[in-house]
């Protein structure tokens, strides 16, 4: 990379760009142009920035052929910006900045903002899409044979390796797929009015036929880009029917009206087209709602409750978390601060083993060992009991808390340690000879002192176990379930995988709820944050 | 205190030594019984053949190595791959990217310094994993444009990983910047060095220790990551160790607790020897305010 500006120096305008100036000896001043001397560093330079535009720009294509018009707009945008940052001299600080940022903005970012629009969206299982792809699929699921509606001698083909109908509509060969409605097939031989050969097609036997029987019953072509206009169906292979929509959409009123009962369905402020009876038509689309998702949190007295529970939960874990692992660590670490004691090297490097070990996988042992009929804690601990350790609510909420507290306290043990042994040792020394006992000395020298360096990592452990997804969800998944729930919530979830329960494993996926749940994560996460940095501040200035 | 000299304690004998060390000692086993035992007995239930939980409880009965070559035939091979590339590509760019911009920020004064400084402040404390949904949402988009980067796919993994890449590790490696004495790169641009060759042959070489620390902790830390994986990655062949061994043990009666044993060994060897080598690292790593996952 030896062609760029250096940093601190305001670019004056260059002039006479070109081979002009070859002296490569001389000082870089301020008009110095290193693009006509580039070094090997600008080949690769140039050969990742190719590589980048090359798959934005075939990123922007197949966005547009999606209609991804959002992805289309970042794609650009952000080809814009690599460009300018690599191959303008004034932004040297943005050539290390942007590789990064462009990821922060893209999968942090935009997903924490992404998160707050959800929150606010019906978004989930039945309304995953657009209105006009609900419409559609209304469309295409509910069809019925017209009666006495055409039939088709029907030839089935194989077009570019998809399942197809070819047929004979007013003496033109016609053939479509699934995915492609029909069209004309030129140069096909029809004999009986039926296609018997066509170029580019491959035109399947009886016997295929009857293997491949399922998918050419189930498969569906429609007539013409219209969905209204209906669909080509057939059950031998051999004759197709048109089957039209029952209910056909009107795009001048904007409603469905079903063709034998005569019902009208009008699009509704939750993205579904209901009748005036309350009927609801499957799919519906995305619509924002405003604050449902919380006001059902709060207010939805079903959800409020679980809610509620979910969220007291959260805090007690994570509170009697830090507790028990930060007083169990400083009672090793002043046990074994003591240097008469022998072997405290080996104790400590034994004493951490439960942080060596990878915490997921730890969960997972501990959910075998606590196993009801074959854990290792009731058969051979517990001499054959059988204890429901992680069925029951509340011993369930105790496991969690005790596994816990055996995969967290070495770490408070080590953190500890550490503390200690930078409280000097005269303070100590001086408290005694004013007669303060063992616990006064703990009580007002020790643990004041040690708060200083150790609360932020307090509330940083707090926080992190405030979202201790791994631990729940390996050790209990959760559960116990909450029996009757709405949602399928347990007496160990907390809010995190509540939220993971919700849009991944309540049956239904409902994302906005789910991301309501998240945002309410942020915000308690944002105000632990900030307590903390006032208090850490607040305790440097003892 | 009984010793005269702080640097060489003398241990206290006879019913002193009891009253007032005894009881550490005491204190120490019972502890270390507590930690170890879980561990042996899953290096115990790995050594069982055709083990299920049932009889995983009599420790050390047999030894038997049939679940470790047990394990590959059933997809822990690619769980283990799976895992290494991720971890290893996770860590190396986000040590690059971190590295590039912890040097733009030490080095450079630029307008928006100090804001783009606080923002990442403020991302750090919101954890990539709260926005679950939306990263599974926007794989699913991505999907139709660039496959290789949506749902299921190890690349579109690596990227989300990478998107948390600034936030947690800029603010340990740019105090280690600046650190470096600014009078080096004056010197290197004197001599005719750009920012680049500053950065990649005089800054880099320096910061060495900070630049792996950072790349050991994102893989471990990425090695323990559970809840995104499991939400992106979708088919057996492209899991996670987390991911994978989780489906072994979750199935409470056919779980087969022997294979998921051995494979708990063995996935832990890698994370257990760095987090030695690391140990001192990692803890004072840990008082700059990471958490290892």
């Amino acid at each position: 990379m030896t062609e760029q500006q250096v940093a601190e120096r305001p670019t004056a305008p260059v002039s006479g760009d070109g081979g002009s100036r070859r002296s490569p000896r001389r000082l870089r001043g301020d008009d110095s142009s290193h693009a006509r001397r580039p070094g090997s560093g600008f080949w690769v330079k140039l050969a990742l920035v190719a590589i980048v535009d090359a798959l934005g720009v075939y990123g922007i294509l197949t966005a547009a052929g999606v209609h991804s018009w959002w992805i289309v707009a970042s794609l650009a945008l952000g080809l814009v910006i690599v460009n300018w940052a690599y191959f303008s001299r004034r932004a040297v600080p943005a050539k290390y900045l942007v590789p990064g940022l462009l990821f922060l903005l893209v999968y942090q970012l935009f997903t924490m903002g992404y998160t707050a629009y959800v929150a606010f969206t019906n978004y989930g299982d039945g309304h995953n899409s657009t209105k006009s792809d609900a419409i559609s699929a209304i469309s295409a699921q509910n069809q019925e044979r017209v009666e006495g509606s055409a039939a088709y001698p029907v030839t089935v083909v194989l077009d570019g390796g998809e399942l197809g109908f070819a047929v004979v509509q007013d003496g033109q060969a016609e053939v479509g797929t699934a995915d492609q409605p029909l069209q004309p097939l030129d140069g096909a031989t029809v004999e009986g009015g039926k296609v018997t050969a066509a170029p580019g097609v491959e035109i399947l036997q009886f016997a295929q036929i009857a293997q491949r029987s399922d998918e050419v019953t189930q498969l569906v072509v429609q007539v013409s880009d219209d969905p209204a206009d209906g669909t080509l169906r057939t059950q031998d292979g051999t004759t197709a029917y048109v089957f039209s929509p029952v209910l056909k959409y009107d795009a001048s009123t904007d409603t469905f009206t079903d063709a034998k009962t005569g019902e009208t369905y009008t699009p509704s402020d939750h993205g579904n087209f209901v009748s005036a009876d309350g009927d609801v038509l499957q799919p519906g689309w995305r619509v924002g709602v405003g604050f449902e998702n919380f006001t059902a949190l709060f207010q939805d007295s079903r959800v409020s409750s679980l809610f509620v529970q979910v969220t007291l939960w959260t805090f007690a874990f994570a509170f009697l978390s830090v507790a028990t692992t930060f007083f169990l660590g400083l009672f090793l670490a002043m046990v074994f601060n003591d240097p008469r004691v022998r072997g405290r090297k080996i104790y400590r490097s034994l004493l951490i083993l439960p942080y060596a070990f990878p915490a997921f996988l730890s969960a997972l042992v501990w959910k075998g060992m606590l196993n009801t009929s074959y854990g290792f804690v009731n058969k051979v601990l517990l001499h054959g009991a059988s204890i429901d350790w992680l069925g029951d609510p509340w011993l369930a909420k105790l496991s969690v808390l005790g596994v816990n507290l055996w995969l967290g306290f070495p770490y408070m043990f080590l953190i500890c340690t550490g503390a200690l042994q930078s409280i000097p040792g005269d303070v100590m020394e001086s408290a005694k000879l004013d007669g303060a006992g063992p616990f006064r000395v703990f009580r007002s020298i020790t643990l004041p002192l040690l708060m200083v360096s150790v609360a932020p990592l307090l509330i940083a452990s707090f926080a992190f176990n405030f979202n201790n997804f791994t631990l729940i969800y390996m050790l209990t998944g959760g559960g116990p379930d909450v029996v009757g729930a709405p949602l399928q919530i347990g007496s160990t979830d907390l809010l995190i995988s509540m939220v993971y329960s919700v849009a991944f494993e309540s049956g239904a996926a409902r994302y906005g709820l789910a991301s309501a749940v998240s945002i309410l994560i942020f915000i308690a996460v944002g105000l632990i944050s900030w307590l903390g940095f006032r208090r850490t501040r607040s305790l440097e200035e003892l | 205190m009984t010793a005269a000299d702080p640097t060489k304690p003398v241990a206290p004998k006879g019913a002193r030594w009891w009253r007032e060390i005894a009881w550490r000692h005491a204190v120490g086993i019972v502890m270390i019984v507590i930690c170890v035992v879980p561990l042996l007995y899953v290096l115990s239930a790995s050594l069982r053949p055709n083990g299920s939980l049932t009889g995983s409880t009599d420790l050390f009965t047999t030894i038997d190595f049939s679940n470790y070559t047990g394990l590959w035939g059933r997809g822990y091979g690619h769980w283990m791959v799976n895992s290494l590339v991720i971890c290893t590509v996770t860590a190396v760019g986000t040590v690059l990217m971190g590295a590039a911009a912890a040097y733009a920020f030490s080095r450079f004064r630029f307008r928006g310094r100090r804001s783009t400084l606080t923002g990442l402040l403020l991302v750090q404390m919101f954890p990539q994993m709260l926005a679950v949904v939306a990263i599974f949402l926007l794989l699913i988009s991505l999907k139709d444009v660039f496959p290789i980067l949506g749902l299921n796919s190890t690349l579109g993994l690596i990227c989300v990983y990478l998107g948390g890449a600034l936030g947690v590790n800029t603010f340990l490696m740019y105090g280690f910047f600046n650190t470096v004495p600014k009078e080096l790169d004056e010197a290197a641009r004197i001599d005719g060095a750009t920012h680049g060759q500053i950065f990649w042959t005089i800054i880099m070489p320096l910061v060495l220790p900070i630049l792996v620390v950072v790349g050991l902790l994102s893989f471990i830390s990425t090695y323990g990551e559970f809840i995104i994986a499991k939400t992106v990655l979708q088919s057996n062949d492209k899991f996670t160790l987390a991911v994978g061994l989780y489906q072994w043990a979750s199935d409470e009666r056919n779980a087969p607790w022997g294979l998921f044993a051995a494979g708990a060994v063995l996935a832990a060897i890698p994370v257990v020897v760095l987090f030695l080598i690391l140990q001192k690292y990692i803890v004072s790593g840990l008082t700059a305010g990471s958490v290892k996952g």
